[in-house]
């Protein structure tokens, strides 16, 4: 599979996606990790006011996950848990349901980078710790993994509009 | 369970509640504003605000007497959210673009 895909044990408290990537693993954890800004989608995936033209992670365990506005101002997502270079990588995610930053949320993002040949790398997300959205577990839980139909449509139209 | 997301696409199966919420794209706007032109009775257009509210589509704040309606944003981008999938349309961007990278440094 090449696309992102919807695993089908379902666990309420998480979410589990799969891509691979036609890249070395270093290139696909630069490209994760420093240059997330680029590729995040900013305009819809953000929490403050002000338009966000950048989203960090600061390169250490510890280290604050956030996205920076037009203004300057920054927001905070979550934080750095575990940073091992060209493998894993795992975030908080405290991101209320209400998309707004509550530090003590602590929802988990662990990404898994693994070589698939020479020039290609599977990348495993697991958002997990769900049930710590209470009542609103299942909503936002939907919000996460379903499958991105509209996206997918449109990257294969921008496709066929490059080619 | 009926999540906001399920309610703000029922809300919107209606079209004088789309026209409404047209309406306040350009911004905050009263009731007898928002009414203003349109085919429906102020009444009529209270009760449509009230259930793009509970949709999470329009929020209401005073200004001074005057109560206004404005898009709810944070709705708006939920809705997008639930339609894209959160993980899918970000990792899907995240390949397209490892993937020019890759191509890029081979080409060096």
């Amino acid at each position: 599979m090449t696309e992102p895909t919807m695993s089908s044990g379902v666990d309420p408290n998480s979410v589990r996606k799969v891509v691979s990537v036609q890249a070395a693993q270093a290139v696909a954890w630069r490209v994760f990790t420093e240059h997330m800004g680029v590729w995040w989608p900013l305009a819809f995936y953000k929490i403050g006011k002000a338009n966000a033209v950048d989203a960090v992670i600061e390169p250490r365990v510890g280290g604050r996950w956030y996205e920076r506005g037009d203004d300057g101002s920054t927001c905070q997502w979550g934080s750095v848990l575990a940073w091992e270079p060209h493998s894993r990588l795992v975030l908080s995610w405290d991101i209320s349901a209400d998309w707004q930053y509550d530090p003590t949320l602590k929802t988990e993002i662990e990404v898994r980078f693994s070589a698939d040949g020479s020039d290609r790398t599977r990348v495993e997300l697991e958002h997990r710790h769900l049930e710590r959205y209470g009542a609103r577990r299942d909503e936002m839980r939907r919000i996460y993994d379903t499958e991105g139909d509209w996206g997918r449509v449109l990257e294969a139209f921008a496709r066929a509009a490059a080619a | 369970m009926v999540t906001y997301e399920e309610r703000a696409l029922d809300a919107l199966g209606d079209p004088t509640r789309r026209a409404v919420l047209k309406r306040l794209r350009g911004g905050g706007r009263s009731v007898g504003e928002i009414a203003e032109g349109m085919e429906v009775s102020r009444p009529a257009v209270s009760q449509h605000l009230k259930i793009l509210k509970a949709a999470r589509l329009v929020t209401v704040h005073a200004e001074g007497t005057r109560r206004v309606y404005a898009v709810d944003t944070r709705g708006i981008e939920s809705l997008r959210k639930w339609l894209e999938g959160f993980w899918d349309e970000a990792l899907t961007a995240f390949k397209a673009m490892a993937e020019r990278e890759a191509s890029r440094e081979r080409k060096q």
